[in-house]
């Protein structure tokens, strides 16, 4: 445990000792930016605060006291005792000193999104996700699976203090008091941490996987592109830009640049993504520059590495960020069409150097343009 | 409507002025009716790598030797299975050449067990059987220099008598030319003692590459056979440390960019650093300075050795980048940490038979690569400074003769025609009469020469006659490039409207660059490049070395992936598109270009 005392810490400084402090979902961001995978930049609300939002025992006395004779069978009573919880909670200021950590830690994030790209987004409203995260305090690696709650599109300071308080109350919903009270962890010694992200804002998107989907080739990147978010490729909407980068050399190997008519957009003043038409000077070029083919290529070889074994990635180039931080990793997952087969053998088995050097000559290099062959068979001369 | 073939070498016509050309060369070069049927048959393309420029009639030697030699170790000493040798014709002066292939498959089948052993016994053998071969090919050099060309005196020495002789010095002289000929064949002959297979191995290697990992780029595969200690790079290497030397010793401002080498050799000599610079420049001539500025095939293509105002250049522009305190080594340890981090990264991707196939493929591919490399200094370098400074010593005696106004009028007439002159100078010489000679040959020189010129205006066409479907001549493919790409840019065949290029070529050595072309049709305008500039060229030379750290990028008329351009911008890491066709000709010095050398293709910016 890290003596730390800190309200918010970023996401590059949630080390793995932090876990109590920062909860999972922190911790892996954290990991992952240290190991050079880029993820939507952002910052964890600690366990401090939430301590220090209960006050001096005062809140928690109080929160005992309601707590006393829950019955983990009563739903009715459960939800009675969540809703009185929960109100405490949110009524309660939150402490000067907690607010204004957070209100700093969003005012950098904004800062820091205030990309070169033109991008849109009013600096005072960037918005961002805001994700709970319960730890134990004697038990760091206890999982409350399915009990995080995760609000999208918050938008302005003031916003985000709320969604921090809603995530502070969620410690308290009946099925959380359920899971506790069956699992015999104390309530008081579960806290909750607060994780608050950069919504992607995606010029270009798509996915991606650690190798040549169409033939297995395991030295190739292989990148589906398409304006705006990633929904127009994986919906099939649009015919993606393809890339293939040899990620041994770090060579774009091939590029086929497709017309790309329509695109998914965050409107954030609407807290939402709409469709709309790709401007007609940008539907045939290609929506990555090399740089950025050359960059998602490096990410996919060390997420690759990371796992060890062949990677489909999804991942997005952030109109608000600057290069090279605007590379974005949005989900991995393992590869599973390819890595489970063995490689196919391209050699012929007891084949020496000798007969490939044979079999090459007599196989010789092909000259005539096939289109030259057909036009003559169709007596063009 | 596409054209589907090139027009036959009986449909090109004569260029005005130019008639009677056909008397410049040997009868046997020439497309004839007598097998007008065979030639119309056969796909031939322009050699513009190895003779750019209109043949001269006496460098039909080099083309003769080659033509000779590379066929027999296909067809008569390795047995190829489908590959004969290239033969070669002479059109409007330009030299153009066609691979021979075995079509029939069964006789392809019947020549792979003799290959199997006769190229198997060199594969198991190459570095035993190359250490010998540098050895045969220092002899055959020291063989050409100890060739004594002496003029024919009034009388014999008396030693002729007194030793009982009976030989004469008219019988020397034609002893000597005949020698220099044979000489010339012999290191044509050496020269293509491994090459065929080299080439065969690394294809091989390169094709197996692309199975394995499929898109590839090219640059990639040469990159992990990469050489180390390459011959051809010592030249250049030679003139880096005589910089050093001359910053060490003191007396770097002596040697100035565009100063006479005479003059500046004259001012050394003053002191005693001086003094101790020139021998170490006296060092290094031999045999580093035997360079040539072009391909080495022609007489006129300038030698270091004898020219050195092109070493000097060099010398000079890296004393200043030393006192700007610039480094001027290449990367060698990079280079070679490269190669070997991808071969080991290919690898760890492949099991089974495939990582051992791998592995043997590259070893072998490594193993051929020094000579591959190599050769070519030993070669169209070393020995071809010499030998045209020896035939030089014969057009001595001819002017003194009065056969020739200048020495190197006589590479206007071929080497038998040589042969002829020298006999009729030592009949003359002989009876005591005067030869025809001196009445005949100025006249026919001036012919020649003004039929030359004409010569040198016409275009060449990139190729004759209809392409093959397929070509299995290892030479064809890995030296010329010829591929079904460019078989379609000559034919014009575009990369159509939605291209984001205006030429197309192959990817020679890696990176983007944008810059303004400076147009070199040979080595004389070498000079004229400025600094970030992109040289555009109908082929490079390493011997240009000092102008790869001047240049930002360079694009080839001609060239595949192994030619000395590619080879050499990729140890400089200078982006290149090499055998376009037609960049000297599209381009012009002071345009905007986009090169894009891992594409291979050129974009004009206006």
């Amino acid at each position: 445990m890290t003596a730390d005392t800190r309200y918010i810490l970023k996401f590059e400084e949630c080390h793995e000792d932090c876990v109590a402090l920062v909860g999972g979902k922190s911790t892996g961001l954290g990991s992952m930016i240290r190991a050079g995978v880029p993820v939507p930049p952002g910052f964890a609300v600690t366990t401090h605060a939430y301590r220090a939002m209960l006050g001096n025992g005062g809140l928690e006395r109080e929160i005992a006291e309601i707590l006393e004779g829950a019955d983990s069978d009563d739903v009715d009573g459960l939800d009675a005792i969540s809703d009185k919880i929960g109100a405490k909670i949110i009524e309660r200021p939150i402490p000067p000193a907690v607010e204004s950590a957070i209100r700093e830690g969003y005012e950098e994030l904004v800062a820091l999104c205030s990309g070169p790209n033109g991008s849109d987004t009013p600096t005072d409203s960037l918005p961002v996700a805001v994700r709970s995260s319960a730890t134990a305090e004697d038990l760091p690696g206890a999982s409350f699976a399915g009990q995080q709650d995760t609000f999208l599109w918050v938008v302005g300071i003031d916003d985000v203090l709320t969604h921090v308080k809603r995530c502070w109350a969620s410690l308290y919903t009946a099925r959380a008091i359920a899971y506790r009270m069956e699992r015999g962890f104390a309530h008081e010694k579960v806290y909750m941490s607060v994780c608050i992200q950069k919504m992607v804002n995606a010029r270009s998107a798509g996915v991606m996987f650690t190798l040549n989907p169409i033939n297995g080739d395991r030295s190739k990147v292989a990148i589906d592109a398409s304006w705006g978010l990633g929904e127009s490729v994986a919906s099939g909407e649009v015919t993606p830009d393809n890339y293939l980068v040899d990620k041994i050399a770090m060579k774009i190997a091939k590029r086929t640049v497709s017309l790309k008519a329509i695109e998914y957009r965050a409107i954030p003043g609407e807290r939402r993504v709409a469709k709309t038409e790709v401007p007609v000077d940008r539907r045939d070029a290609p929506c990555l520059s090399d740089d950025e083919i050359l960059a998602l290529s490096r990410v996919a070889r060390s997420v690759e590495a990371r796992h060890q074994r062949p990677q489909d990635l999804e991942w997005a180039i952030d109109a608000d960020l600057e290069p090279p931080n605007n590379v974005l990793l949005l989900q991995s997952r393992p590869e599973t069409v390819w890595s489970d087969r063995d490689r196919v053998q391209v050699s012929e088995s007891n084949h020496s150097t000798l007969d490939y050097i044979v079999a090459n000559l007599r196989t010789g290099v092909r000259l005539r343009p096939a289109e030259l062959d057909s036009a003559e068979s169709g007596g063009v001369h | 409507m596409t054209e589907t073939r090139f027009p036959s070498p009986f449909e090109v016509p004569t260029p005005e002025g130019c008639e009677g050309w056909e008397d410049l060369y040997p009868y046997y070069y020439l497309f004839s009716e007598e097998r007008r049927e065979l030639e119309e048959s056969k796909f031939w393309f322009f050699d513009g790598m190895h003779h750019p420029d209109v043949l001269y009639p006496f460098d039909t030697i080099t083309s003769e030797s080659w033509w000779v030699a590379l066929g027999e170790m296909n067809s008569r000493v390795y047995i190829v299975p489908p590959a004969l040798g290239i033969d070669h014709r002479v059109l409007n002066g330009r030299l153009y050449i066609s691979a021979n292939a075995i079509t029939d498959e069964e006789v392809v089948g019947a020549r792979v067990a003799h290959f199997m052993e006769r190229a198997g016994y060199y594969y198991e053998n190459w570095d035993e059987l190359y250490a010998k071969w540098q050895d045969k090919a220092r002899e055959t050099i020291e063989e050409l220099k100890a060739v004594e060309v002496k003029p024919l005196p009034e009388m014999e020495d008396i030693e002729v008598v007194r030793s009982g002789r009976g030989l004469t010095s008219a019988y020397d002289l034609l002893v000597a030319y005949n020698r220099v000929i044979e000489n010339m064949h012999k290191i044509w002959h050496l020269h293509f003692e491994f090459l065929n297979l080299g080439y065969a191995a690394y294809l091989t290697y390169f094709g197996f590459c692309k199975q394995l990992f499929p898109d590839i780029p090219d640059q990639v595969v040469a990159q992990m056979v990469a050489g180390i200690d390459v011959l051809l790079f010592r030249p250049d290497a030679e003139l880096k440390k005589l910089a050093a030397k001359a910053v060490e010793l003191g007396v770097g401002d002596a040697i100035k960019d565009g100063a006479d080498p005479e003059a500046v050799i004259a001012a050394l000599e003053q002191s005693d650093a001086g003094q101790q610079w020139i021998a170490a420049l006296e060092k290094a001539k031999d045999p580093w300075f035997y360079f040539s500025t072009g391909s080495g095939f022609y007489h006129h293509h300038k030698t270091w050795i004898n020219d050195q105002t092109f070493p000097f250049a060099g010398i000079a522009g890296y004393i200043r980048k030393l006192e700007a305190g610039e480094s001027i080594e290449r990367p060698f340890d990079e280079v070679i940490a490269e190669r070997d981090r991808l071969a080991t990264e290919y690898a760890a991707l492949l099991d089974g038979d495939d990582l051992k196939n791998f592995n043997d493929q590259l070893g072998l591919a490594r193993t051929v690569f020094p000579f591959i490399e190599d050769h070519n200094f030993y070669v169209e370098h070393w020995h071809h400074a010499v030998f045209w400074n020896k035939m030089r010593e014969f057009g001595q005696i001819f002017v003194d003769a009065g056969f020739f106004e200048e020495v190197d009028d006589m590479f206007y007439l071929h080497r038998f025609e040589v042969q002829a002159a020298l006999y009729d100078l030592i009949a003359s010489w002989g009876v005591g009469t005067p030869a025809r000679g001196p009445g005949y040959w100025p006249k026919e020189v001036a012919r020649r020469r003004e039929l030359f010129a004409k010569l040198s205006e016409w275009q060449p066409l990139p190729a004759l006659g209809e392409p093959p479907e397929v070509v299995t001549e290892p030479f064809t493919i890995m030296l010329w490039g010829i591929t079904t790409d460019s078989v379609r840019n000559w034919l014009g065949i575009d990369a159509g409207e939605d291209a984001d290029y205006d030429l197309s070529g192959f990817a020679g050595s890696p990176g983007t660059v944008e810059g303004v072309a400076r147009v070199i049709l040979s080595a004389d305008g070498l000079g004229d490049i400025q600094d970030g500039e992109i040289l555009v060229c109908p082929i490079t030379n390493p011997s240009w070395g000092p102008v790869f750290s001047k240049i930002a990028g360079a694009v080839t008329d001609i060239g595949g992936m192994m030619s000395h351009a590619s080879i050499v911008c990729r140890e400089y890491g200078v982006p290149a598109v090499v055998g376009t066709g037609f960049a000297t000709q599209r381009i012009k010095t002071g345009q905007r270009l986009l090169v894009n050398g891992a594409e291979g293709t050129v974009k004009f910016l206006d």
